[in-house]
């Protein structure tokens, strides 16, 4: 089973971050994803630039509409994303736990719902 | 097979689903994670077994034919779809006779016994940490006992429909984040099992509050449901020391529920209750439950509630209350979980044990804003001064406990405590 863990975490506090506390993330993160590599469930990651620089588009009242800024405007901002492949719920929230970002942001767990998601790594 | 009047043999289906439901659920769902479509399976062995039963007389192991019949849903529906794609009838019929052949196969293969009880497995499941605090007890009900959602509904004042949303909701998350019918690992097992424990309690309050409401009739009375869940979890985890005082202080409450209102509705103190009135049966379970939790050597918050309502208990045989005891039971409360109810129930064991002026100042040294609204501190507080000689603070302090008072029984009694102080 393929589940995505997003990361959301509060931006406004990232801008009282030092280059050091930074560097010290980066190598947490790298940790982490090289625990997941070793246990042969990483399946992508990717860190965002600040929720400022979204763009949003829709179609959905039958014209483009594209607008400056992220979907919603809250306190808690999508900062990056894991996808990893593990047999079930229980798996995931244990490795969503030890995601360097649970210690100061939130991370919504969510499983595949693509046949191929859903069938993956079970064993 | 001797054919059984229809009526013997619907008594047997109810009988078994009552004693399996949960069983052959389990079972199903272990297999796909999927709750919902487990149990329509189970509902459609039901259907066929009110038709079948009657005719060809009741199976030698009607779990075992249930769960057959259930599994071989998914036949039903490769058969289905067969039809509709045209496939010629004599691969039909090798599909039919291979099933029947599996039903007659697993019926001689299979005793009840053999049948693995994952039952736990399930309870797990269902008082997840990813399915909501609320859902987790009707969702018990509802796998394991097969109650349906009008019923689980009344119990919990929510409307039938409401009720059914959201536990079609709570199998939907199940499904959908796929989480494990597996038992927890080791070192997440303890807080597993507390939400567990707490939502079988959790069926034994709601029948409390039910109770409470003075309104017979319109609530399901959730009681031999809660005693069966409790009664349940001793058997799946003989050796676990809160599974039994868990279920030890469900049976202590239900041994002096005759007890618990007086002739005109009104709560009866624990203390003040009629012995002659407790269910000695129902107690003598309880005492024997909480002596196998105490020889486990693990204290626990439900082990401490028990203990509480043993020591009421002995009043049947001594005449008298422990108050001293209650007051170290309490105590032990405290420090493993510390509560309001429970800081001022203490406070109400200390008057007792020391007089109303020590029951008083152990309610000074509670935080008096979390107080200011909370009914049971009031209540004590009030029945703490009717023991002083300031008799003009009890009466404004039982006017508040009445006013907060939200359960009908409450308020009688108190209103009552408030009468008789008036006369004086």
């Amino acid at each position: 089973m393929r589940y995505m863990f997003m990361l959301y975490n509060d931006e406004s506090a990232f801008a009282h971050v030092t280059e050091e506390q930074m560097q010290q993330q980066f190598e947490l993160f790298g940790q982490y994803i090289g625990q997941l590599k070793q246990a042969g469930i990483f399946v992508d990651t990717d860190w965002l630039q600040p929720s400022q620089s979204a763009t949003t588009l829709t179609l959905k009242d039958g014209e483009k509409r594209v607008q400056d800024g992220p979907y919603a405007e809250t306190k808690e901002q999508l900062g990056g994303y894991f996808v990893i492949d593990v047999p079930d719920l229980d798996a995931a929230l244990a490795w969503a736990e030890k995601c360097p970002s649970a210690h100061y942001g939130i991370i919504e767990v969510r499983a595949s719902a693509m046949p191929d998601g859903r069938n993956g790594a079970d064993a | 097979m001797t054919p059984a009047p229809a009526t013997s043999a619907s008594d047997q289906i109810e009988r078994v689903a009552r004693t399996a439901y949960g069983r052959i659920v389990a079972i199903l769902a272990k297999r796909t994670g999927d709750l919902a479509a487990a149990e329509d399976a189970l509902a459609d062995a039901f259907a066929q077994a009110l038709r079948k039963w009657p005719e060809d007389g009741i199976p030698k192991n009607p779990e075992s034919w249930l769960v057959t019949v259930a599994r071989n849903r998914d036949t039903d529906r490769l058969r289905s779809s067969a039809h509709r794609t045209q496939i010629a009838g004599d691969a039909l019929s090798t599909l039919e006779r291979r099933a029947d052949a599996a039903i007659a196969e697993t019926m001689n293969s299979l005793a009840i016994d053999t049948i693995p009880d994952e039952r736990l497995k399930l309870m797990f499941v269902c008082a997840h940490p990813a399915i909501g605090a609320e859902i987790r007890t009707p969702l018990m009900l509802q796998t394991i006992l097969g109650l349906d959602a009008a019923t689980i509904g009344t119990a919990f004042a929510v409307p039938a429909a409401t009720m059914a949303q959201r536990l079609v909701r709570a199998k939907a998350k199940i499904k959908q984040a796929a989480i494990p019918f597996e038992l927890p690992d080791q070192d997440v097992m303890p807080e597993r099992l507390d939400s567990v424990l707490e939502a079988i309690y959790g069926a034994y309050a709601t029948h409390w509050m039910a109770a409470s409401g003075g309104t017979q009739g319109t609530a399901r009375d959730l009681c031999q449901e809660a005693l069966f869940l409790a009664d349940l979890i001793v058997d799946l985890l003989p050796d676990h020391a809160e599974a039994l005082g868990l279920a030890a202080l469900v049976w202590f409450i239900h041994a002096r529920s005759a007890a618990r209102l007086d002739e005109t509705g009104a709560l009866v103190p624990l203390d003040q209750q009629d012995t002659a009135l407790w269910n000695r049966m129902a107690l003598a379970r309880a005492q024997a439950l909480l002596g196998r939790a105490s020889a486990q050597r693990t204290l626990g918050r439900y082990q401490l509630e028990a203990a509480i309502q043993s020591v009421h208990a002995a009043r049947a045989e001594t005449g008298r209350t422990d108050w001293g005891a209650l007051v170290q039971l309490y105590e032990g409360v405290l420090a493993l979980a510390p509560t309001l109810g429970a800081a001022v129930a203490q406070a109400a064991a200390v008057g007792e044990a020391h007089g109303p002026e020590a029951g008083l100042r152990a309610l000074e040294r509670l935080d008096a804003k979390a107080l200011e609204s909370f009914q049971p501190a009031w209540a004590t507080r009030a029945h703490l001064l009717a023991g002083t000689a300031n008799h003009l603070a009890a009466r404004s302090a039982f006017q508040r406990a009445i006013d907060l008072a939200t359960d009908v029984p409450s308020r009688r009694h108190l209103e009552k405590r408030l009468a008789a102080l008036l006369k004086t």
